[in-house]
Formats: C-alpha cells, sequence, structure tokens
C-alpha cells in the first residue's frame, strides 16, 4: 500500500507532474485574456461607460502577461534550455507555439497598444518631468515626439486596428492554453474539443472581474469617486459572459455524465470524494453559482450605489475564487485518478518547495507589484480621477 | 608529383569540410561501413508477451533497474497482477513495480495472471508528437527515445503517455523511460529484461526480420495490444491479453 494513493495507479503515475505552478499558468493568461477583451469593448464595440476602465485594463494585462511565462519556467527542469522552444519548435506538438503566442500577444498586441494610447502622455512627461524620470520617459518616446492633433489620429487609427487584431490574438492566447489541455487523448479529464472555448469564456470572466476589483481598489486607494455607470456597465457583461460559461461547463458535465463513456465511474467518483472540495463547493457552488446569483440579482432588482459596489465586488471576489478553483480542478484533477481508472493518489503542495505554494504566492503577487509600477509610470487616469480622453 | 600533391590537397579539403559539418571517419575517406555494423533502417524493433508464461517473478524489473541505473521509485517496466473476480471491479497491484516479485496469493476461486508493462514504442506515439521541442523521437529503427541534452523536463509527454510509462528522472530532471535497451540491442544483444527473464515470457522482437519468430508468434496466437482505442498503434503485442486489463 502506497501512501495518499487509493486503488491501483500505474507505479510512475503517484507523483503529479504538473504542480501548482500549472494552475497558475493558466489563470494568469486568463486574467490577461480577459483584461484586454474588456479594453476592446471600449475601443472597438465602442462602449462608453467602461471607458474609465480602458487604460486600468490595458495594464493589468500587461503587468499579468509579464508574469504568465515564469510559473512555466521555474516549473522547467531544464529552464535554462527553454529557449529552444523558439529556435526548434517541433511542429505537432501544441506547447511549442507558447512562445510564439506570447511573444506576439505581447509585443504586437499588448505593448503597441499601450504605447499608442500613452505616446501623448509619454511626450508630455518626457518635457515636464527632471533627472531620471525624464531619461526613462525619452526613452519610452521611442524617439517620437510629435504629438500633433494629425499624429494623435494616426496613433489612433493603428491603435484600432491593433485592438482588432488583439481581440482574436486574445482569443487564440487563451483558447490556445485550453487546446494545451484538451488536446490530451490519454486524459479524459482533459480531452475536450469544448476545452478551448471553455477556458477562453473562464479566461473573460476573470479577466473582467479582477479588473473591475482592481477599478475599485484604485479608487478607494485614490478616495476619488467610483463611475457606477461604468461599474454597472462591467457587471452586465460579466454577467452576460458568465452565463455563457457556466453554460458550456455544464454542457461539458451533462455530456460526460450522459455518454457515460469507461472514464465516467473513475471521473465521478473523484468528483465525489477527492475533488468535492474544489470543484462542487468551491467553483461550482461558490465561486460559480453564488456570483452568478449576485449579479443576476442586480440586473433583477434595484439596490443603491453602496449596495451594488459592495454585491459587485463580492460577486467578483467569489468569481475569482471559482475560477482559480477551476484551473485547480483541471490542471490537479487531471492528475489525482489513474489513466488505468482502478485507482487515485494524492496531491499535497508544499510549502517552500521550488514549486511549491510559497513561490507560487510570490508569482501570485508579483502582478500587482508590476501593476503599482505601471500606473506609477503610466497614469491611467487624470487627477480628479476621470478617464483620459486620449481616442475617439 | 604534381598530380599527387593535387590530390593530396583535395584530400585535406574535403576532410576539412566534412569534418567542419561533423562528418564520420568512414564518410571522410570513403570507406564503407563494416558489412556487420548496425543499420537502422533493417529494423523494426517491438515486443511480444506471452501472459501465460509470465510468473511475476520480477527479475525483469530488477535486471532493467540495475542496467538503466533507473532512480528508486521509477519504473521503466513493472509488473503487475490482476485478480478478477467475476461481476467485480478488477483488483490490480505492483507492489514496487514487482521489484521484489508479489506475495503469494491465498485466494483460489478468482482469476489472476500477471501482466509485465514497458514502453509500448507506439508509432503514432502522442509523447512524440507533443514534445514542443523534438526532444522525445521515434529512432528509424522504431524505439521511442528521449535526448537527455535537449529535454526540457516540461513533462507534456508524461501527461500525454496513455500508459504511464514516462517519469521526470530527479536526478537530470529530464524525462526518462524505456529505451528497449537501445545501447544492447544495436549490439546485437536483447534487452535486459528479456535476458533475464526466465520463462521467457517477454521477447524482443524485429518485425523488419522475416526470420523473427514474431511473424509465426503473430499469425498463430490471438494478440492483443494495450488501449488499442488510443489509436497509438504500439509495439507491444500481448498473448491472451485478457479484457479487463487498462
Amino acid at each position: 500500500m502506497i501512501a495518499g494513493v487509493d486503488g491501483f495507479m500505474y507505479p510512475n503515475e503517484v507523483e503529479l507532474q504538473w504542480s501548482l505552478l500549472i494552475v497558475l499558468y493558466p489563470y494568469i493568461t486568463g486574467l490577461v485574456a480577459g483584461a484586454f477583451i474588456l479594453a476592446s469593448l471600449e475601443r472597438v464595440f465602442k462602449v462608453e461607460a467602461v471607458k474609465p476602465t480602458y487604460r486600468l485594463a490595458l495594464l493589468t494585462a500587461l503587468a499579468f502577461l509579464l508574469v504568465a511565462p515564469l510559473p512555466l519556467q521555474l516549473h522547467l527542469g531544464h529552464p535554462e534550455r527553454s529557449y529552444e522552444m523558439y529556435t526548434t519548435p517541433h511542429g505537432s506538438s501544441a506547447m511549442a507555439m507558447f512562445g510564439f503566442v506570447y511573444l506576439w500577444y505581447l509585443t504586437v498586441v499588448l505593448l503597441l497598444e499601450i504605447w499608442l494610447e500613452f505616446r501623448a502622455d509619454i511626450v508630455r512627461m518626457s518635457r515636464t518631468t527632471k533627472g531620471l524620470q525624464r531619461l526613462m520617459y525619452r526613452a519610452l518616446t521611442l524617439g517620437s515626439q510629435n504629438v500633433s492633433p494629425a499624429a494623435r489620429r494616426i496613433d489612433d487609427q493603428v491603435g484600432y486596428i491593433v485592438t482588432v487584431i488583439g481581440i482574436p490574438s486574445a482569443f487564440l492566447l487563451h483558447g490556445y492554453v485550453g487546446f494545451i489541455f484538451g488536446s490530451i487523448k490519454a486524459n479524459p479529464w482533459w480531452s475536450s474539443p469544448l476545452m478551448p472555448i471553455v477556458f477562453l469564456f473562464s479566461a473573460m470572466v476573470s479577466g473582467i472581474a479582477a479588473v473591475l476589483l482592481l477599478y475599485v481598489g484604485s479608487m478607494k486607494i485614490r478616495k476619488t469617486i467610483i463611475d457606477m455607470r461604468c461599474l454597472d456597465t462591467i457587471a452586465k457583461y460579466l454577467f452576460y459572459v458568465f452565463v455563457v460559461d457556466f453554460s458550456l461547463e455544464m454542457l461539458d458535465l451533462i455530456h460526460r455524465t450522459y455518454e457515460a463513456d469507461e472514464s465516467f465511474r473513475s471521473l465521478n467518483f473523484m468528483v465525489h470524494t477527492k475533488l468535492w472540495g474544489s470543484h462542487v463547493l468551491l467553483q461550482i457552488c461558490m465561486g460559480t453559482l453564488a456570483p452568478l446569483a449576485i449579479l443576476a440579482a442586480t440586473q433583477l432588482w434595484r439596490f443603491s450605489a453602496a449596495r451594488r459596489r459592495m454585491l459587485y465586488v463580492v460577486a467578483c471576489s467569489l468569481t475569482e475564487v471559482g475560477i482559480f478553483a477551476m484551473r485547480w480542478n483541471v490542471v490537479i484533477g487531471g492528475q489525482l485518478f489513474s489513466k488505468s481508472f482502478l485507482g487515485y493518489t494524492t496531491y499535497k503542495v508544499a510549502f517552500a518547495a521550488k514549486e511549491g505554494l510559497l513561490p507560487s504566492l510570490a508569482l501570485m503577487l508579483l502582478p500587482f507589484l508590476i501593476f503599482v509600477v505601471l500606473v506609477k509610470v503610466l497614469p491611467p487616469w487624470t487627477a480628479d480621477g476621470s478617464a483620459y480622453k486620449t481616442h475617439a | 608529383m604534381d598530380a599527387s600533391r593535387r590530390d593530396l590537397f583535395k584530400i585535406g579539403g574535403k576532410i576539412l569540410v566534412l569534418a567542419s559539418v561533423g562528418a564520420t571517419l568512414e564518410q571522410i575517406v570513403g570507406a564503407e561501413p563494416a558489412p556487420d555494423a548496425y543499420k537502422m533502417a533493417d529494423h523494426w524493433w517491438g515486443m511480444i508477451i506471452d501472459i501465460e508464461e509470465c510468473i511475476g517473478c520480477g527479475n525483469c524489473v530488477r535486471a532493467c533497474s540495475k542496467e538503466n541505473k533507473v532512480p528508486d521509485g521509477y519504473f521503466r517496466t513493472w509488473v503487475e497482477r490482476y485478480v478478477v473476480e467475476e461481476g467485480k471491479q478488477p483488483q490490480v497491484e505492483s507492489p514496487k513495480g514487482a521489484m521484489d516479485g508479489f506475495p503469494p496469493l491465498t485466494r483460489e476461486d478468482v482469476k489472476s495472471f500477471f501482466v509485465p508493462k514497458l514502453c509500448n514504442h507506439c508509432a503514432d506515439s502522442p509523447c512524440v508528437q507533443v514534445c514542443p521541442v523534438g526532444a522525445t523521437f521515434l529512432s528509424p529503427d522504431g524505439v521511442v527515445l528521449v535526448d537527455p541534452n535537449y529535454c526540457l523536463g516540461c513533462r507534456y509527454c508524461v501527461q500525454a503517455c496513455p500508459y504511464g510509462c514516462r517519469y521526470l528522472n530527479p536526478g537530470t530532471d529530464t524525462v526518462d523511460k524505456c529505451t528497449l535497451c537501445y545501447h544492447r540491442i544495436t549490439q546485437g544483444l536483447t534487452t535486459a529484461c528479456c535476458e533475464n527473464c526466465p520463462t521467457g515470457a517477454r521477447q524482443l522482437v524485429d518485425f523488419k526480420n522475416p526470420k523473427d519468430p514474431v511473424h509465426e508468434f503473430l499469425r498463430k496466437n490471438m494478440v492483443q495490444v494495450l488501449k488499442p482505442y488510443m489509436a497509438t498503434q504500439p509495439k507491444v503485442y500481448y498473448k491472451d491479453l485478457d479484457g479487463s486489463v487498462r
């Protein structure tokens, strides 16, 4: 009898290969994709009400995107060889394209859009600041000092095109992460053509909720008025996307249950035992049904502004818990059962180990630190707290 | 004299050019390899396993572990004991991969048999498919190998293997697995597990060798591969494999 094992596992299966760090990876990339899609709502789909969060969403996406590859890097047995993904990518591997998708998204989409959006401010600050700050802003202008109305119009037009390209890129970034799991035929918990689309919608849910929380938090810290029209609109979109996300996940669940293939008995047992807490309680009840009910209530009944704010914050916080639990259940859940369907293993998170809780917490805090720095360097709001009106 | 000097320059130039692209001495001097040298294109390796013959002694596991310096707790090959009772889920065990064999079975009113497992060296291998840098590959002679100097240790291949045959070697931090004793079979030897099997339950076979007994084995016996629905084209064939085996 092996400790932590119930039934029979193939001997090499007892130890989990993908740990908490790999849970962080889809969670963080999801936040990036979701935040960017929220930003594009304003830019491309002209949802004016969410304008106060446009810049904030871009900076949120960048802060998380910069951290996204770190858990993967830390997880590798040989991180010093990760450059091989760029130099000799294996054409048939779903994972091989990650580096390219990431670089595309970082440089062509996000950095370019942020630079175009903030260019006029960067030029202004390169003229009004002194010392090192001045040097930094001068460098950030990339030599482009022209902020004439004509030049700004070009910025705006190019920015629009970049955002239009960015939407499918955001879909690609996270849909692709779903495909990495969904294409593993050996693992029935992962293998599903719905996986990329479920990942994508859950990414939008987590990203939108994160931006709402960061917006409310930033306004509280800055002691400025929260734009309730903006908050109501974000909450409305969050609700709609969440309904689609939940429907897709339920469709997957119903399909599996009804089809009941040879893996079903094993997976069903796992959900009712080892994954009961994280899947049924955290992900479905607390992280999905509860926030959906709260958001539905705010759509159905009238609440005061203060009450709505509180409800939105609670719903978004629960949403983040739910989506994190979803990532956990996919990554960890997919390794708790034997591919023989005859047994289960246990995953215990180490604390200070390389793939333990401590580095994971550090990696989750890092985007927030980067976010604070980004907000200092590229302020997403005017002195009175209102949104910049930089583009049409 | 002029002609020989020219020849000398020609050979010297050839050596320089070929040496610079890493050519072998044989290629440089233009010599044919020895007639008995191993040619990958002439082989297509696999294994046949006779369930009836396996006695669960664990010799194969020990031999493999010693031959390939397999780290403790990991297995390139292991043996499972199935105990199948009518109408019930099979009871399977593989204590320490059967490194020390199995305790005697006390019940006689059940069906029981041993199933040696190893990498199936699939022709359509999902582990090869998913490796992001091509560090794991199917050799021209049909053996799935890992280049330890190239593997990132991302373990995507471990997830993709339906048979649980791969592990991360804690000594090298790269993925490791059965190589079908490639260092031995390319020298005309059999694998360590086959050599040490007292009953001949497992035999290395070469599908490209027309004289190999595998052809008669496949013709005369009912054989099966593991998880055929995975469509990975395994090259380890089992005789008399029970339907309960996963």
